[in-house]
């Protein structure tokens, strides 16, 4: 039940907050905020009181209520740790977009704030839900309150932006209800049973040419949103136009429903399929990873150039679950979340800058550091984050990605490595721009107040965390990234010995677990195995 | 006839009952509100005899008629979209110079056509109700005559029904020339044995496509739609756009599976065309629209392709989805049309999607209501329109029609892109020197009508959008029973 309210918080939060604003302006920000806060807590405390899953199964917590039982659709609500951490990822974006909004956004606040509300949700409905049809409808629920944010407050050109936004996930994502429908009737026609629940759905047998297709439709939907290049398009544009917050929340999060969809949904759904399609993403993931470096680069819009790293992070994520290991996908995982951190900083702070300068031209900034030297130090934090300096979350993400897809393919993984290099010059090319050289404006820049502090050092502890010790949040999501690898892990063992040593002892200690019941189960995440043992000597 | 007849034509009596009443009062003396109150008490004493009926089975009446679960459907739904178009046209009525009481006879006698489409099942019943239909239409397009493009509406409807009509007459004799019968039942035991049709009886088909494809107003016979729509007064364009749509379909819907015309392939052929040219064609030229209710015409003109891909489909779920996807349909054009008509003011309809500038910040809750019905009709979730693309791609992908559900996945993406134009402009920002135009209201009395409706079809649309189950009952209880 506590997954439904989540989800009905935010709506409700939304609705009121969009209410209230007749009466006043500032009471939405307050209730925006306090709804936020309010599911935030809630999750905290989940992931906190350390929920142990059932034995053999992932799952936290799952909810069940038949919503339309004509079609078989039912509201399937279900928490693991993937969805755990994602949803704590979710909630604390959301919260710094409603503090990085209070000054920002001045005109139509209550309508605002609904929006942010109900994106929110959306996401979240995307994280929990574990049915085919509710995820298509959260899917879409996202999308109208995101091309709101762009189209009403976003910059000078906010109008294209949002359409184009809109366009190309509207567009894959009814791909994607074709793919989703197709499936719902091959599993009927074979079981009898017509449904669109998820688990149900994995135990359907798919003919390969059947699976191939239905498995391109479900890509397109993941592969626009992540995005892979032939697809990215709209993101430099979304991203660069949206108001901070809408950026903070396209980045951190949007993008991440894309990986999340690949990980929960295609992997385990087309085990065979995507094994043949596998050598073609990862290539696509390499070529996204360096295209988006050199792009990145070339811009002298600050918010483009950010964009453009993400479409660069984001190639290590298809890179990572193509790979089908455990490594890769943990790393993955990381990804997902620190690049959720680094970017969202980033535009945070383009939209400090944005605010005090009104633009977002890097070619106009320069030697800031002089006078605004806590947004430098901050502003270096997250540029070091992002060219993957050690010590901080992304490194541990791509070094876990990159150990994973060695195993799968060495060439890629080699050139995959050198956009890292990449990584460093157009990270290295934001501060000198910006913080370094002469100062050319005429009046002093002002320095972070303390509302801004006050969202800049949550996200430096946070990534500094991720950095140094990742640990518990590899223990919450390992189940369930093994639970998605389940298909593979048979073909997987002739191929790499390292992960199915780890998959023995695995099975070793969960069978253990199941005579001693829940203490045991924190042993299995303790015990020591070769993916923890490495990541804490790398720790500096 | 015996009295059982007469029970089961209930609705039907009550609607003639009230021309005349209607007729009467006008001859005694004109009063608005007095033609209003009967219109509409008429559609809720129609619909409430409906309840009656509802466990009907299958009952002919004599050979020309039948009521069944079907026909007691689709006469409860055409019931209810008048009645709230009557109520729409109050308030846009009260506006106005002209004489405004025989409007109410018109869409009665409309209606009443309507209702004949869907539960004939003989070819005599079929034209008669049509032409009911057809020529109250052409009063009703051309009600407001003084306006600039009502005569022309007026006459082009005129010209080109009589011209279909003619086709259509034409078509039923080519087929009474081959089967020797009119009745559906009789012409689909004269053609069971055939596999291939012959020629005479395929022309006649033909025919009678040209005919029921322009009430349709299907490409190739789309032509008018953009015009009439634009020149009609907007509860007239919704009522056209609804129930005289939704009454065709029916009884298309009736014929076809009666005869099984699923079999014939080159009948499925040349609807596969006619779907997929409406579904292009309608999209692709409102995207050249800048006049709301023009990109409203080719809008419907593409809705009745996606409804012919669920048609296509032929079977049970596919006359399931053709029927939800109606309801959600009628509710949004009724919706759409009512904003519209609501907007208008006495010179003109708010037609231009510069009236609709910034509406969000002048009148937020029209806005909303537009947008939700605009959003419906994109097919966007929270929306009954969701829930019918969804169920006319269920059915399509049921009976793997692939090209048919590609092209309408492909044109949902185009439509969305005209549909969100107008929320675009709706959102934009105020020019802060046009921004405040101040606009004599009704009286509240009025006004309250429209605001009435209107909110009862925006809760409507998110309540099938939210929870579908309820409609998708009562439509699988009452089709199930009239499955021929």
């Amino acid at each position: 039940m506590i997954l439904v309210w989540l989800i009905v918080i935010l709506m409700a939060g939304g609705v009121l907050a969009w209410i209230s604003g007749k009466v006043n302006r500032a009471l939405s920000r307050w209730i925006a905020l306090a709804s936020v806060l309010a599911v935030f807590g809630m999750t905290l405390y989940l992931w906190l009181s350390n929920p142990i899953p059932a034995p053999g199964s992932a799952w936290l917590i799952q909810f069940n209520q038949p919503w339309i039982p004509q079609w078989g659709i039912s509201i399937s609500l279900a928490l693991d740790g993937l969805s755990l951490i994602l949803l704590l990822l979710t909630f604390f974006l959301g919260l710094l977009s409603v503090l990085i909004s209070w000054r920002e956004i001045q005109s139509k606040v209550a309508f605002f704030h609904f929006n942010l509300l109900w994106v929110l949700a959306g996401i979240t409905g995307v994280f929990l839900t574990m049915d085919l049809f509710l995820f298509y409808f959260f899917w879409e629920v996202m999308l109208i309150p995101m091309y709101f944010l762009i189209g009403i407050w976003g910059h000078e050109n906010r109008r294209y932006a949002a359409f184009k936004f809109f366009l190309f996930t509207q567009a894959s994502g009814l791909l994607m209800l074709l793919a989703i429908l197709g499936l719902y009737f091959i599993h009927g026609n074979q079981t009898g049973l017509y449904t669109f629940s998820y688990f149900e759905l994995l135990n359907t047998t798919l003919a390969p040419e059947a699976a191939r297709l239905l498995m391109f439709g479900f890509l397109a939907a993941f592969l626009v949103k992540l995005p892979v290049v032939p697809f990215h398009s709209w993101l430099p544009d979304a991203h660069s136009q949206a108001p901070t917050a809408g950026s903070v929340i396209l980045a951190g999060l949007l993008l991440k429903t894309g990986a999340y969809g690949l990980l929960r949904f295609v992997l385990p759904l087309f085990p065979t399929a995507t094994v043949e399609f596998a050598p073609w993403a990862m290539l696509l993931g390499v070529v996204g990873i360096l295209y988006g470096a050199m792009l990145a680069f070339s811009q002298t819009d600050l918010k483009r150039l950010v964009a453009y790293t993400s479409v660069s992070h984001m190639g290590f994520v298809i890179l990572g679950v193509f790979s089908f290991n455990e490594w890769a996908l943990q790393g993955v995982v990381m990804q997902m979340i620190t690049h959720g951190l680094s970017t969202g900083a980033l535009f945070i702070i383009a939209g400090f800058l944005y605010e005090r300068l009104h633009t977002r031209d890097i070619r106009q900034m320069g030697g800031f550091w002089s006078t605004a030297p806590k947004m430098g130090i901050i502003a270096l934090v997250f540029v070091m984050a992002s060219l993957g300096l050690p010590g901080l979350g992304n490194f541990i993400a791509e070094f876990l990605t990159l150990v994973g897809s060695w195993q799968a393919n060495n060439w890629l993984t080699v050139f995959a490595t050198i956009g890292i290099v990449l990584a460093t010059i157009y990270s290295l090319r934001i501060m000198q721009k910006i913080f370094l050289e002469e100062y050319k404006l005429k009046q002093t820049l002002p320095d972070l107040n303390a509302r801004e502090m006050l969202i800049a050092i949550p996200m430096v502890v946070l990534i500094f965390w991720l950095g140094l010790y990742p640990q518990p949040f590899l223990d919450t999501t390992r189940p369930s990234v093994q639970e998605q690898l389940q298909a593979y892990t048979g073909s997987d063992k002739e191929r790499e010995p390292i992960a199915r040593a780890e998959e023995s002892t695995e099975e070793l200690s969960s069978e253990k677990a199941e005579d001693a019941k829940p203490a045991s189960t924190l042993q299995i995440s303790k015990s020591p195995n070769p993916l923890i043992s490495k990541s804490s000597n790398l720790k500096p | 006839m015996t009295l059982t007849d007469f029970q089961h034509l209930m609705p039907l009596l009550i609607l003639t009952f009230a021309v005349l009443v209607s007729m009467l009062v006008i001859a005694v003396g004109r009063n608005h509100k007095i033609m209003y109150v009967i219109t509409a008490l008429s559609f809720l004493a129609a619909f409430v005899s409906l309840f009656e009926l509802r466990d009907v089975g299958r009952y002919t009446i004599g050979p020309l008629l039948v009521m069944d679960g079907f026909g007691v459907f689709y006469i409860g739904m055409m019931l209810l979209t008048a009645l709230l178009i009557s109520m729409l046209s109050y308030a846009y009525f009260e506006q106005r110079e002209e004489r405004k009481e025989e409007y109410y006879i018109l869409l009665l006698l409309a209606t009443i056509g309507a209702c004949v489409l869907v539960i004939s099942t003989h070819f005599a019943s079929l034209f008669l109700g049509l032409e009911i239909l057809s020529v109250s239409l052409y009063g009703l397009i051309a009600y407001l005559r003084t306006r600039e493009r009502s005569d022309e509406a007026g006459i082009k409807y005129l010209i080109l029904a009589a011209f279909s009509s003619a086709f259509l007459l034409f078509g039923m004799a080519l087929v009474y020339a081959s089967t020797g019968t009119m009745e559906f039942a009789g012409i689909a035991t004269a053609i069971a044995s055939f596999t291939e049709l012959p020629l005479l009886l395929l022309t006649g088909f033909g025919m009678m496509i040209v005919g029921i494809g322009f009430k349709l107003s299907v490409v190739p016979f789309h032509m008018w739609a953009p015009d009439v729509y634009e020149g009609a007064p907007a509860p007239v364009t919704a009522f056209i756009a609804s129930v005289s749509k939704g009454g065709v379909l029916g009884v298309l819907i009736r014929f076809f599976m009666e005869v099984d015309g699923f079999r014939y392939p080159t009948l499925v052929l040349i609807f596969t065309i006619v779907a997929i040219a409406s579904m292009l064609a309608g999209n692709l030229l409102a995207l050249l629209q800048r006049n709301v209710k023009r990109i409203l015409a080719y809008s419907s003109i593409a809705h009745l392709g996606y409804l012919l891909v669920a048609f296509l489909a032929g079977n049970q779920m596919g006359v399931e989805a053709v029927t939800f996807y109606l309801v959600a349909y009628f509710i949004t054009t009724v919706g759409a049309f009512g904003v519209v008509a609501m907007l208008s003011d006495t010179e003109r309809d708010a037609e231009q999607l510069e009236d609709y500038r910034a509406l969000f910040w002048r009148r937020p809750w029209t806005a909303a209501v537009f947008t939700a019905m605009l959003l419906s009709l994109a097919g966007i979730p929270l929306t009954a329109g969701f829930v019918g693309k969804f169920y006319i791609l269920a059915a399509g992908v049921n009976t793997q029609l692939w090209l048919l559900v590609v092209m309408l996945a492909l044109n949902s993406v185009i439509g969305l892109f005209y549909y969100i134009r107008i929320v675009a402009v709706m959102f934009q920002q105020q020019e802060a020197e046009t921004a405040i135009q101040p606009r004599s209201r009704l009286r509240p009395s009025i006004y309250l009508a429209s605001v009435g409706t209107l909110t009862v079809l925006a809760l409507l649309l998110v309540y099938i959008g939210v929870y579908p189950s309820g409609l998708l009952q009562i439509i699988q209880g009452l089709i199930a029973t009239a499955a021929p």
